[in-house]
């Protein structure tokens, strides 16, 4: 017991030790790879809380994901950093925002250290009703059954947030393809890994998808496992990004969250609320939301990675 | 025989812990990239086998230990790759030395 509550404070204490590094870095890049270090530690630290689901996600797009945007984003802004060296944040500015951040986090603390002892849940009246839902994983559960209007915001505000990412192109670039991700190197271990991994990725996603109505997974985890099985097949110049114009690609996009709404809506009529399931049909509806949804995640995550449409429209980069 | 696949169990993983400190002592210590890349890819092939042969036993047969045989299997290929990749990106080229931090940008024409 005390092994583990030492292993406890180990991961504490590596936490808090990265997230000050993270901040205190110097250079972006250095503070990205901190940052992604730091989502797989408070992976593990969901894992030690039992919420398995959470870790997953966490690990596969809090790090994971989020990690690779922000790599981007850093080498983007390499050459602007370097040029601008001067219009860096002064101190007071600093002090302001390092001041404002303390506050939020002794915020936080004050409200989770003053909750009741046995602090006020639903989970009890959730496990009760769990079965008319038909599935198992009580995660996925609560979060299509009882907050299905959250899980249907988070999932629909992905196609807003990838046409945002797709007014960045330039006028002639609209439509076309995103710029080839990495560099090429025609024959390199690259080339090997994404000809291999692919077939064991996929058949983890669709696992991951399948698995959720039961256990730890679902079609977050799976489409992110889908997403970078295609990043990689990019990334090692084996096919070419999409033309974003083409309509069987945006109406994949689209198609997750038209069926989420379809459903939603049917359940006014059928149900008399949005988003409500009619008796004996809540497991199969959800299944078929998490079955459509995945593909449209998996698309719209691989183009968020890929980016704005470019004009040159040549194979390189 | 329990006590026997017990120790080990603990022969095994103790050993693959080892091989982890080794590895992490190299990332540490070693001058330059290709070495430190050398110990570290060793800490993930050995280490993590070592680990993965030591919990063969407590784990259910077949499905179980396959699942651990093929998690070891990933990071061998991903280690292997990676590590390829990395000792090809910082392998002294005429054209690339100095060059930026940013590999995707490409070499300079």
């Amino acid at each position: 017991m005390s092994l583990a509550l030492a292993a406890d404070v180990v991961l504490a204490l590596l936490i808090l030790g990265l997230a000050i590094w993270t901040i205190a870095a110097s250079e972006t890049y250095g503070a990205v790879v901190g940052f992604v270090a730091y989502g797989l530690l408070v992976a593990l630290v969901w894992v030690r809380l039992g919420s398995v689901d959470v870790a997953m996600t966490e690990a596969a797009l809090g790090s994971g994901l989020t990690g690779l945007l922000l790599l981007g984003a850093a080498a983007h802004l390499a050459p602007l950093e370097a040029a601008e060296g001067r219009g860096r944040p002064g101190p007071g500015l600093r002090l302001l925002v390092g001041a404002l951040c303390v506050a939020v986090t002794a915020g936080l603390a004050a409200v989770v250290l003053s909750l009741p002892e046995p602090a006020p849940t639903l989970a009890p009246a959730v496990a009760e009703h769990l079965a008319t839902l038909g599935v198992k994983n009580p995660v996925t559960g609560v979060l299509l059954g009882y907050r299905a209007v959250d899980t249907l915001l988070e999932t629909v505000v992905l196609v807003p947030a990838l046409v945002a990412v797709w007014a960045l192109a330039t006028d002639p670039a609209w439509g076309g393809r995103p710029a080839s991700p990495g560099p090429k190197v025609p024959g390199s271990a690259l080339t090997l890994l994404a000809q291999t991994l692919p077939p064991f990725g996929i058949l983890v996603g669709i696992h991951l998808l399948w698995i959720g109505a039961d256990a730890p997974g679902g079609k977050f985890q799976g489409a992110v496992v889908l997403a970078a099985m295609w990043v990689l097949v990019l990334m090692a110049g084996l096919r070419r990004p999409p033309a974003l114009a083409g309509r069987p690609l945006r109406w994949l996009i689209v198609l997750g969250a038209l069926v989420f709404i379809a459903i939603g809506l049917s359940g006014v009529w059928l149900a008399g609320a949005f988003l409500a399931y009619p008796e004996g049909l809540a497991k199969p509806l959800i299944l078929a939301i998490e079955i459509v949804l995945t593909p449209s995640l998996a698309v719209i995550l691989g183009l968020l990675l890929l980016g704005p449409p470019v004009a040159d429209r040549g194979p390189g980069a | 025989m329990t006590l026997a696949l017990t120790l080990f169990t603990v022969i095994c993983v103790s050993l693959g812990a080892v091989f982890f400190l080794a590895g992490t002592l190299g990332l540490l210590r070693f001058p330059d990239t290709l070495t430190r890349l050398h110990a570290l890819t060793k800490a993930d092939n050995l280490g993590l086998g070592l680990v993965v042969l030591g919990l063969l036993p407590q784990v259910a047969w077949p499905l179980g230990a396959l699942k651990l045989i093929a998690v070891w299997l990933l990071a061998l290929l991903a280690g292997a790759t990676v590590g390829q990749l990395l000792g090809a990106a910082v392998r002294p080229q005429p054209t690339t030395l100095g060059a930026g931090t940013a590999p995707a940008e490409g070499p300079a024409p």
